[in-house]
């Protein structure tokens, strides 16, 4: 185990060079390796200077959480404990970083749903610790399948969600979460999510830095609540809380409070821009009349499916987004100019992200949402499934 | 950093309240670790504030025995949470968090590892404060799982049998055959013996007690956070009745908590053989 006192100037507890973001993401030498999403996650971490992480089993991200636990072992993380139960752990989380730690821990499906009173507990209190979400459907019936119906349940959190579409995606986003959490103007928690078993349990080629460098390390004190350590005066937020029956209560705090944490989301934005290179992707014809919006795996296939439509002679582009919270509604805009229709694939039943475009963009596109095709259950969605929704609507009445 | 953090800017102690001034002036710490306890109450500026308990309450003149005891506040983190006891956490000069109902023991498990962590030669406390309802119902997983893992933790419960802020509802803490709201033909099975399930969990000192005797509140704080700090989980189980709720006038509190003394809350402790030999060590230095 590592002391955290064995840190100095230029070399994390591990021994690491600390590096900054911008040096480990966008100038530090790569090689290319195979790895899983769980495996990468744990090179992720490892690179991070990481205080604190509390695990549970889960499928599918076990593997992940106990990767993170031979870190600790390793001496690369400072505290690690397995937790009683996702809402256990999850208010564990919130001590840690609370307490002034770089948090950060993962889950899945119904452990998320389990924890869900700490989500809201996390942003309104300022934490920006990091959640791994490996989405799988929700029972019951059981399952323990993909399908990301709990990122709807998340959307309304306060938290940021970003959303990794593969192995090399989840290594640069997870790294890239944290350093925009714990910026002062943002510090809001973080949703990293990826869709499990498509990404947690696939062997990748991905490039990684070398392991002798890490992230600077997270500063308690430029948190813009002080951090519970008995090192700074109690804070006003502690000693004025706004939801009490005392003669100083203001509904208008607790109504200010809450716009803040969705004010101070929306403050990420230059910050993601510049580490995620842009909050949408645009691949494909530039001046396509058709288009894919998607996240995660679901861009893959959409990209899949451009390939095919090309074949046939069919203009497409795919919009990727990689944020969700934030929404990035400008930069969608952008990438629909010109579009007529744009079909929204998902691995959900309900449509969360068509309903979330839909939203956006009322008023402002002139452009067709069609939601569709979604899978869900652990189906996976083959690149027909979305070449058959296009042509049905570009051909209809004459089939696929 | 200590009391550090108490002494006011000169630049900006014309503009501070009285009780900011106070409690860089009159409020023992650390260093007079003597001289803390309850003997100092009426002399010294108290670590709580002005509160906004019902008049006579039990609650609050146990929690100012409890912050009159604590052997280090400036080094004390205490973690609350929802219930009566949460209105007074507001008025309290330390670093107190409320959460959410029922994670109290979670929330410190985090914090109580973190601060180890990043401050390996400073004596960090953290105790948890909460009511029965967070305790032994719906945190009940939490407040057992903490002493499993044998975590460095002061547990106390203010143990009115009944949840008292939210309107007065039978709680696992009420005793068989009370009539309240949610048991409108009595409760159906008897009261939940934390202290007991204190002791088979892995604590290392479990008291039962009521708020009566203030020098004997004050003595179990300052033994449980001892042996929490130096050898592992503690709990204090303490009957802080609701007078509104049983139907006590302000000044009746008392009487019922002395009652209780020889009924219910009659005196239960357990010492682990560890926490024994750390307690008489503790006495020879003069620190207890």
């Amino acid at each position: 185990m590592s002391k955290r006192s064995d840190m100095t100037e230029t070399k994390n507890w591990s021994g690491q060079t600390l590096v900054t973001a911008d040096h480990m993401l966008f100038e530090a030498p790569r090689t290319k390796h195979f790895m899983t999403g769980s495996e990468v996650l744990k090179e992720a971490v490892k690179r991070c200077t990481v205080d604190a992480s509390v695990s549970y089993p889960i499928t599918p991200q076990s593997e992940a959480a106990h990767l993170i636990g031979e870190l600790w072992a390793e001496g690369y993380v400072g505290v690690y404990f397995r937790g009683e139960n996702e809402f256990g752990v999850m208010s564990e989380v919130a001590g840690c970083a609370m307490a002034g730690a770089r948090t950060i821990t993962t889950t899945s499906g119904p452990g998320t749903l389990r924890a869900m009173e700490n989500f809201a507990q996390w942003s309104g209190t300022r934490i920006p610790c990091q959640l791994i979400l490996m989405a799988r459907g929700i029972n019951s019936p059981l399952t323990i399948q993909p399908d990301n119906l709990e990122v709807s349940y998340m959307l309304e959190t306060g938290c940021q969600i970003w959303y990794a579409e593969n192995v090399q995606e989840l290594f640069d986003m997870s790294i890239a979460a944290f350093v925009v959490a714990e910026k002062p103007d943002v510090h809001v928690p973080i949703i990293t999510v990826v869709d499990g078993f498509f990404v947690s349990h696939t062997r990748e080629s991905v490039m990684l830095p070398e392991d002798d460098i890490a992230l600077f390390p997270y500063d308690p004190y430029k948190s813009p609540l002080p951090p519970i350590d008995s090192e700074t005066p109690p804070g006003r937020f502690l000693r004025d809380p706004f939801v009490m029956k005392s003669n100083y209560i203001s509904y208008a705090t607790h109504a200010s409070w809450q716009w803040e944490i969705r004010s101070a989301v929306e403050r990420s934005v230059p910050y993601a821009k510049h580490f995620l290179k842009g909050l949408v992707h645009v691949t494909g014809d530039a001046d396509a009349e058709i288009a894919f919006i998607a996240c995660g795996t679901a861009s893959y296939q959409a990209k899949e499916a451009n390939r095919e439509l090309t074949k046939l002679g069919i203009k497409t582009k795919v919009i990727k987004l990689r944020t969700i919270r934030p929404f990035p509604e400008a930069e969608l805009l952008e990438a629909l100019k010109g579009v007529k229709t744009a079909f929204v694939p998902e691995f959900n039943v309900v449509g969360w992200l068509a309903k979330e475009v839909r939203g956006a963009l009322y008023g402002k596109s002139e452009t067709e949402i069609v939601g569709g095709p979604r899978v869900a259950g652990g189906m996976s969605m083959p690149a027909e499934a979305i070449l058959r929704e296009v042509m049905e609507k570009i051909n209809s009445g004459k089939g696929a | 950093m200590g009391t550090n953090i108490y002494k006011i800017n000169p630049e900006f102690r014309d503009i501070m309240p009285k009780e900011i001034i106070d409690l860089e002036e009159n409020a023992t710490w650390a260093e007079n670790t003597d001289k803390r306890g309850i003997k100092e109450l009426p002399e010294t500026k108290e670590l709580l504030e002005e509160h906004s308990l019902c008049a006579g309450c039990p609650e609050a003149a146990a929690l100012r025995y409890v912050l009159a005891a604590l052997p280090k506040p400036e080094d004390t983190v205490i973690v609350n949470s929802t219930g009566c006891t949460s209105l007074m956490f507001p008025h309290i000069a330390l670093h107190t968090v409320h959460s959410l109902f029922g994670n109290q023991n979670a929330v410190a498990t985090g914090i109580k590892r973190v601060l180890d962590w990043r401050f390996p030669d400073i004596e960090k406390d953290v105790v948890v404060l909460a009511g029965d309802g967070a305790t032994v119902d719906i945190g009940l997983d939490y407040t057992l799982q903490s002493f499993f893992r044998q975590e460095n933790i002061t547990t106390i419960c203010f143990d009115n049998e009944v949840y008292a802020n939210t309107g007065g509802q039978e709680s696992g803490s009420t005793p068989k055959g009370q009539v309240f709201k949610m048991a409108p033909t009595g409760k159906k099975f008897e009261k939940v013996k934390m202290w007991e399930l204190a002791v088979t969990s892995g604590c290392h000192y479990s008291m039962n007690m009521t708020a009566s005797a203030p020098k004997a509140v004050a003595k179990a704080v300052r033994e449980a956070i001892f042996v929490a700090r130096y050898v592992g989980p503690t709990f204090l189980n303490i009957y802080t009745p609701c007078i509104l709720e049983i139907g006590l006038s302000a000044n009746e509190g008392l009487r019922e908590m002395k009652e209780q003394d020889k009924e219910r809350f009659a005196a239960f402790k357990y010492v682990s053989p560890e926490a024994e030999e750390l307690l008489a060590k503790l006495k020879e230095e003069g620190r207890l």
